[in-house]
């Protein structure tokens, strides 16, 4: 019953915040929407027991690249009004041809999905920073060297495409 | 009863709000924001699976999509910067340069 | 169902009134500490020593005008406060105080939650306070508030990099991000961890006073230069907001150096015979003891130390803290495959 009632209320609390973000006038109140998505997901995380997932959302997307959207917010909001939609009625045209196909997918899974039994019992719970560790360095060792080569080119880009010409 | 289903359904609502951001909006960084949406809800998908199948990998996914999503945010936000000296817009119906 | 339940409800609220009562007294205990330093006596007045003063500075903030300027951003501008203050409160949850409590015939562990990756997420939860510093000065439509937020962000996201960094070596040593599981480690290898690691307690501290915004890294707030920083246009209870997450991050910084590095509730001297009366004083007391010798280091730095200005706090965040903490990883890092 627990179960059910924290399910339905995250899921209220995401998909709501995510519609504020695509619709809110101001881009600042957008960012905070999306500030608020992040840690109902985080929350979302620790129910579906990836605790340690949950605290790298809160920590990293929420705590440090929402950080960077809120900076450049800043930075390029200073003297310019609210946006003006091109188009006022692209918004109702879209969303109608958007829900349909929501309504469309969510009636296939109603329709077409097979529940599969339940997998196995959950061994996920107490040692999940242990197993991803161990994953993350036996198995997915070269996707990591990757990603962190990754990061370090992002890095230098960044720097290089922001830096002001000295 | 929460099944698997429900949280598919949970991420594919989520992935189309993203979607339906990125082609509605004209300012380029809530475009990007509704991508970071979209990457959301991959990750709940991520990880409904691997605690349906008590399988970590779908976990260690997981953290290299953040990854990638940081360094993706990092080099966007680089560029619109950049692109906004020059021509002081996030407008991206004004960021089409063929027509300068 | 009772010790599910109601026990850790009554510890979240004794926790929380607790912290409520420590930081009002410790913001007392900063201007005597001041005062005793530069040769004079602080607050005497209300109450014998001035006891009673942080009674008095509650209700001055209670009663004072709530003033919003003209054209900031309502919502913005109430939730800034509230977006400082609640991590710092909520980052008291995995904080060990004691080993276990025996109350009435109850076994109570000393801690509210125990959490398998607790020490991550009292990094996390730090790092969404960073909201309410940027959103408190961009929203309040003013320029050196706007300066004063930007600066201090910029300040917090780059020492948050080197304290991470030291917070691994710790994680290395212990074996585990629980911070129970910290403490028994120290309490199984029989050695605190500020003596096996003092560079990364070095730099935890050095970091701590950074992330705190407090002296000699409080340029954010520096009155001579940004009139009151990123809070110079709030006033009465938002003020008050800021103020008590002021106070309330620095005993985190505190409570979390003597977790990680002094051992939590241990004893000193375990093994020494002719001190095992230390082993009387209960854990929760050597809790206390160590968190407010940490605090008093806070102060007295603050009353001692100039300010270092902006750049110069940059370059050091950057150019000495940071590469410093990575090499100390590294060479945990063999130290530990090698011994």
């Amino acid at each position: 019953m627990a179960e059910v009632i924290t399910f339905y209320v995250l899921a209220a609390l995401i998909l709501g915040f995510a519609a504020l973000v695509v619709t809110a006038r101001s881009a600042v109140h957008s960012v905070l929407f999306l500030v608020a998505d992040f840690l109902c997901v985080a929350v979302l995380y620790v129910v579906l027991q990836a605790q340690f997932l949950a605290v790298i959302q809160v920590l990293v997307y929420a705590g440090g690249i929402v950080v960077l959207y809120l900076f450049v917010v800043m930075l390029v909001n200073l003297k310019r009004p609210a946006e003006a939609y091109s188009d006022p009625n692209r918004l109702g045209r879209l969303g109608l041809a958007m829900s349909l196909a929501v309504v469309a997918e969510l009636g296939a899974i109603a329709a077409y999905g097979w529940v599969k039994p339940d997998g196995p019992a959950s061994t996920l719970d107490a040692a999940n920073v242990e197993q991803i560790g161990m994953a993350l360095y036996t198995d997915y060792l070269i996707p990591f060297e990757v990603a962190s080569i990754l990061l370090l080119v992002a890095m230098i880009g960044a720097i290089v495409l922001a830096k002001r010409e000295m | 009863m929460i099944t698997q289903t429900h949280y598919l359904a949970l991420s594919a609502a989520l992935f189309f709000l993203g979607v339906i951001g990125v082609l509605t909006r004209r300012n380029i960084i809530i475009i990007l924001m509704s991508m970071e949406l979209m990457l959301n809800a991959v990750n709940i998908n991520l990880i409904a699976f691997s605690h349906q199948w008590q399988n970590i990998v779908g976990q260690v996914f997981a953290v290299f999509v953040i990854c990638v999503a940081a360094a993706e945010a990092a080099v966007g936000l680089g560029i619109i910067l950049a692109f906004y000296r020059n021509k002081e817009t996030v407008n991206i119906d004004e960021m089409s340069l063929m027509r300068w | 169902m009772i010790e599910a339940v109601i026990f850790p409800l009554i510890k979240i609220v004794i926790v929380f009134a607790a912290v409520l009562v420590a930081v009002m007294y410790v913001v007392l205990l900063e201007r005597k500490v001041q005062a005793w330093v530069q040769v004079r006596l602080g607050p005497m007045r209300v109450g014998p020593h001035g006891l009673l003063q942080p009674i008095a500075d509650a209700l001055k903030l209670f009663v004072k005008e709530d003033i919003t300027p003209v054209r900031a951003d309502k919502w913005v501008f109430t939730a800034a406060p509230v977006i400082v203050l609640v991590p710092a409160l909520i980052a008291f949850a995995v904080i060990p105080f004691a080993n276990q409590l025996s109350l009435f015939g109850y076994t109570i562990p000393g801690r509210v939650a125990d959490v398998n990756v607790g020490l991550l997420y009292i990094v996390s939860v730090a790092s969404i306070g960073i909201y309410g510093i940027i959103l408190g000065g961009w929203s309040s439509n003013s320029k050196y508030p706007l300066l004063a937020s930007l600066r201090a962000s910029a300040q917090l996201i780059s020492y948050e990099i080197a304290v991470t960094m030291t917070l691994v070596t710790v994680i290395m040593l212990a074996g585990t991000l629980s911070m129970v599981g910290i403490v028994n480690a120290q309490l199984a290898k029989g050695w605190w961890f500020a003596f096996a690691q003092p560079v990364a307690f070095f730099i935890y501290f050095v970091g701590g006073l950074a992330e705190t915004n407090r002296a000699p890294f409080d340029l954010p707030e520096a009155e001579q230069e940004l009139v009151g920083g990123f809070h110079t246009e709030y006033s009465g209870m938002r003020f008050a907001f800021f103020f008590l997450a002021e106070y309330a991050n620095m005993i985190v910084v505190s409570s979390v150096a003597t977790t990680l590095f002094f051992g939590g509730w241990l004893a000193p001297f375990p093994n020494v015979s002719w001190l095992s009366w230390l082993g009387y004083i209960p854990g929760w007391a050597w809790f206390g003891i160590k968190t407010f010798v940490f605090l008093y280091v806070f102060l007295w730095v603050r009353a001692t130390l100039p300010r270092y200005r902006y750049d110069q706090l940059m370059r050091l965040g950057w150019k000495w803290l940071i590469p410093l903490a990575i090499l100390n990883v590294v060479v945990t890092g063999f130290l530990k495959v090698l011994l």
